[in-house]
């Protein structure tokens, strides 16, 4: 019973992560119908940053954590907003030209984190509590876990509240059903784009930092090897919901987890793939009806 | 009467199609001006065009000054509301949010005008417009552009798929609103633009091949059917109604 409730906890917690990568992707293609592949990018630019800085921060004791994960969202953040600006802009409707050149961003950012800070992964500092265990019906649950859900849970409820209660989040939903009208109307929806992207960039950069936090570790390749699991989120979710991506990031999650522990170590892989192959099939529009 | 908006050798190509062939017209203040044609001579386009939402070749000038070359959003900004074909109304959205969205910063929106000529929707506010018939869609699209301070309306075929008696409000609504706003109305009811349209623009093949006032040019069967392609039978007037918001 205690390894269920340990699975099931850590599958909770991976999907959090998971939703914290795909929340970002979903809403850029939702709203801007842009395939971003450089999401990757965001997420391990985020994390060495975190990574980076925390040394620096020594002296603000248990404040160190908060800022770090501050400055790697925000350098997600700015990082999403060059990239929108200077690369995306310029290519909007010419989709080929989009895909290939966020592909290439992605690939060029992997060989820059490489060359500036090598292939090798570089332990991560962890706050201690991160590392310890909280027992619940007899499982010990890393606290790493609790950590990912809280942020996830906190970047949902600000995604909605944002997306619900927002001129800016009315522009959103409304861009994402018909931008041509949006614009139609008055708005200029470039802004927008830029704002979705930066907050795309952010929250994929919190899940990078969150994520080193999980896995103990920053590398250069761990927002590529990330990235493909986001997708399969945001396809099976439905592109551009935010809802249907927080209910696919855990059901993505939770059959990769209980398919590695009960059937297989390594199948849950497989297992997720056949997953998005059935929903395809079944429901080809995603969870919540909206297709790429 | 001066020119609200000119058009002057506009042309669009997508797709390798030569679809606007060099169009020129002039629309006066006031009132309701059609443009008529048959399926697929470009009357869409070139309301799309004037809002740069295809990329254009001419001059288009609006309120004296040049609007091509303009994006979007600063052309309606600028004053020019759009209904487009199909209304294309936000469908996950309520009634209220798709009225919020055209509300224009720093501008005051016009709630009153708009409850006075659409009560229906005053009280359907936080339906899903998506769930609502194709009239009161159509009311939503019309309300839209009526919140704001809009001195051009470019309206695409309001009546497309309205029963017919919806297509007489819809056309009761219109003339009441030319009562305040110039009205640029793309409308394959004839019997409609009889009734609202001052002037007519007839398009063909991406050219406008006849400029009139509309009551004479509807007037004369044989042009009419040379220019439209269609029966006199086609253009009888039909009786004036009161505006209703009703279901189709």
């Amino acid at each position: 019973m205690s390894s269920l409730i340990l699975i099931l906890i850590t599958g909770v917690g991976l999907g959090a992560l998971y939703f914290l990568i795909a929340s970002g992707l979903s809403l850029i293609y939702g709203l801007m119908h842009v395939l971003n592949f450089a999401h990757g990018a965001f997420l391990t630019a985020g994390a060495y940053a975190a990574w980076v800085v925390t040394p620096q921060l020594s002296g603000l004791g248990g404040w160190a954590f908060p800022v770090a994960v501050l400055v790697g969202m925000v350098t997600g953040a700015l990082i999403g907003a060059l990239v929108e600006l200077l690369l995306i802009r310029p290519l909007y409707r010419r989709h080929i030209e989009q895909v290939l050149v966020t592909v290439g961003l992605g690939l060029m950012a992997v060989a820059l984190f490489t060359g500036i800070w090598g292939p090798d992964p570089h332990p991560f500092p962890r706050p201690a509590w991160t590392t310890r265990t909280t027992t619940i019906g007899g499982a010990a649950i890393p606290n790493d876990r609790f950590l990912l859900i809280g942020a996830a849970g906190l970047l949902l409820i600000g995604l909605v509240l944002l997306l619900r209660h927002t001129r800016i989040g009315l522009i959103i939903r409304a861009g994402v059903e018909n931008r041509t009208m949006v614009q139609a109307l008055g708005i200029d929806v470039r802004r927008t784009f830029t704002l979705v992207f930066a907050i795309g960039g952010a929250a994929a950069a919190l899940g990078g930092v969150l994520g080193s936090v999980y896995l103990g570790s920053v590398s250069p390749g761990q927002g590529t090897a990330l990235l493909i699991y986001a997708f399969i989120v945001v396809v099976i979710g439905g592109f551009g919901s935010i809802g249907g991506t927080a209910i696919a990031a855990l059901v993505v999650a939770l059959v990769q987890q209980l398919a590695n522990y009960y059937l297989y170590s390594g199948i849950g892989d497989v297992s997720v793939v056949l997953l998005l192959a059935a929903v395809l099939l079944i429901k080809p529009a995603g969870l919540t009806g909206r297709t790429a | 009467m001066t020119d609200i908006l000119r058009l002057t050798g506009v042309q669009v190509r997508i797709a390798g199609s030569h679809i606007l062939q060099g169009i020129d017209f002039a629309v006066p203040e006031g009132g309701v001006t059609a443009v008529l044609g048959r399926n697929g001579v470009g009357k869409t386009t070139t309301l799309r065009a004037i809002l740069a939402l295809v990329p254009s070749t001419g001059m288009i000038e609006f309120d004296g000054a040049r609007i091509d070359g303009m994006p979007t959003h600063r052309i309606v900004r600028s004053g020019v509301g759009y209904v487009p074909e199909d209304r294309e109304i936000f469908a996950s959205l309520t009634v209220e949010e798709n009225l919020k969205l055209a509300e224009v910063p720093g501008v005051r929106p016009d709630y009153d005008a708009v409850h006075e000529l659409f009560p229906e929707l005053h009280q359907r506010r936080k339906q899903r417009a998506g769930t609502l018939s194709g009239g009161q869609q159509q009311m939503v699209a019309l309300a839209r552009v009526l919140l704001g301070p809009a001195r051009l309306l470019l309206v695409d075929e309001p009546t497309k798929g309205l029963a017919p008696k919806l297509v007489t409000e819809v056309g009761d609504v219109l003339a009441r609103v030319a009562e305040r706003t110039t009205v640029l109305l793309v409308e394959q009811s004839l019997p409609l633009v009889r009734r609202i349209a001052d002037m007519a623009i007839v398009i063909d093949n991406g050219r406008v091949v006849h400029t009139s006032d509309a009551r004479s040019l509807l007037a004369d069967e044989s042009l009419v059917n040379s220019l439209l392609g269609v029966a006199g039978t086609d253009i009888a007037p039909k009786a004036h109604r009161a505006p209703v918001i009703g279901a189709d």
